[in-house]
């Protein structure tokens, strides 16, 4: 599937109008005060699988910048090219995943688990507060509590939600070799 | 039009309107960076007050975007009521000296460093905010892509943008639909739920969006290649491009001379700050 091209150019359309109206109009709860559990990178992860790291990469990028223009402002450079990296990375280990095949068991969810938990943790305590201090010189023990708190909520919301969102898609593709001769 | 619900275009005659997208989009980066890599209070005082008077030229009224700006200042206060929270000292490690005001608890004293650092972020985000606001509500955003395209970002990818814009609402819709379906079928995603059953619960939701989701990419894929997209690799036409007028090159003009004003009179002593404590 990655080498259509045209499929990919309207898999990223698609991607982050997907990744807009999640991040932009869906919250759940966490039970935190004031920290609600986005699904945006849920989806991210599927999509960059399917689709790959170059594709993944777009979504992320283009889907946070439509976010942050919507909210009025300039966008917030570090965080949109640290989704744009979760989305690179995630897609990284999609050779790895045959998802399209329709193989998503054991050895998969944990590949998944692992490429989501690693994108997630590099992108938000590494990247996204680095260039925070770099351009916009905010304080590093501010950056790096926001950074780890975006960290632990988008991993689980990747991993847990995005492994059921694999699992369940890959139930809907007929496997190679299911039919059998009677 | 329908992307118009998501950013907000708002048509009018104005000088500002009638630029070319691509001259909008090329001289909000522009201006980005120049307000971006600057901590210069003097440069930043420049900029706030070019951007104001942009905006009073654009003929779009305060209360139109009242909704963005109310957005922004909430954000703008809690990001400097953390930024205190977290370290009340980050203006004096800046600054290099610590000239307290007075005490309040602990380890937090009100110091005119911070108080400086702090107004000077503030004062970014009133450079930033106008033009942003502008670039948003008017800009045409069918004109968006082909302002991608033009200044040097390949067509496939500002074409995917577009794309994005046009099924924003669609989706929006679907999502909505799925949601209340679902809702009507028990799935629960308030505080009602345990944590991990809203989780579970949001797949319900998910699913069927994202089926629908990969069915429309097939649909849309088609048409495209059926069409013929994609054939010529450098180039494509694009139907709302305008040509360059007058106003453009001079706009393009005062974009690159600020970011030139900004990053030499930042570098030119070499520290991003401006120091007056010293």
């Amino acid at each position: 599937m990655q080498k259509n091209s045209i499929k990919t150019v309207v898999a990223i359309g698609i991607g982050a109008a997907l990744f807009f109206v999640l991040g932009r109009f869906v919250a759940i709860p966490s039970g935190i005060p004031n920290t609600n559990i986005t699904l945006q990178y849920a989806i991210l992860a599927l999509l960059a699988v399917m689709y790959g790291p170059v594709a993944g990469g777009l979504i992320g990028f283009i889907g946070h910048t439509l976010i942050d223009l919507s909210w009025g402002g300039s966008p917030w450079w570090s965080w949109v090219i640290a989704s744009a990296f979760v989305g690179v990375v995630v897609g990284l280990f999609a050779n790895k995943i045959k998802l399209n095949e329709g193989n998503f068991g054991k050895k998969e969810i944990i590949t998944f688990a692992i490429a989501n938990i690693v994108a997630n943790v590099i992108a938000w305590v590494g990247v996204a507060p680095v260039l925070d201090i770099l351009i916009y010189a905010e304080p590093a023990n501010k950056v790096f509590a926001q950074g780890a708190t975006a960290a632990a909520i988008n991993s689980i919301a990747a991993v847990v939600v995005g492994a059921l969102l694999c699992i369940a898609y890959s139930k809907t593709i007929a496997k190679k070799g299911s039919l059998d001769k009677e | 039009m329908a992307a118009n619900t998501v950013l907000n275009y708002l048509p009018r005659k104005s000088v500002v309107h009638e630029l070319t997208g691509t001259t909008k989009l090329a001289f909000f980066l522009l201006f980005t960076f120049a307000s971006m890599i600057t901590y210069d209070t003097r440069v930043l005082i420049c900029l706030m007050l070019f951007s104001f008077a942009v905006f009073h030229l654009s003929k779009i009224q305060l209360r139109e975007v009242r909704f963005m700006l109310v957005f922004m200042l909430a954000f703008l206060f809690l990001n400097n009521l953390f930024i205190f929270l977290f370290d009340p000292d980050q203006g004096t490690n800046l600054y290099g000296t610590r000239t307290v005001l007075f005490h309040l608890f602990w380890r937090y004293d009100v110091t005119a460093e911070q108080l400086f650092y702090m107004f000077n972020i503030s004062l970014k985000y009133f450079v930033a905010l106008p033009i942003a606001i502008l670039f948003i509500s008017a800009t045409n955003p069918s004109e968006f892509a082909a302002s991608l395209n033009k200044i040097g970002v390949s067509y496939r990818i500002g074409y995917a943008v577009s794309i994005a814009l046009r099924y924003i609402p669609d989706i929006q819709r679907d999502y909505h639909n799925i949601s209340q379906a679902q809702q009507a079928r028990g799935v629960e995603l308030g505080k009602k739920e345990k944590l991990i059953s809203r989780l579970k619960n949001s797949v319900s939701i998910l699913m069927p969006l994202i089926m629908s989701s990969l069915s429309r990419i097939d649909i849309i894929s088609n048409a495209m290649e059926l069409r013929g997209f994609g054939k010529d690799k450098k180039k494509r036409t694009w139907y709302v491009q305008r040509p360059f007028k007058r106003n453009d090159w001079i706009a393009l003009a005062i974009g690159v001379g600020l970011l030139v004003f900004s990053a030499v009179v930042t570098f030119w002593d070499g520290n991003r700050f401006f120091n007056p404590f010293q």
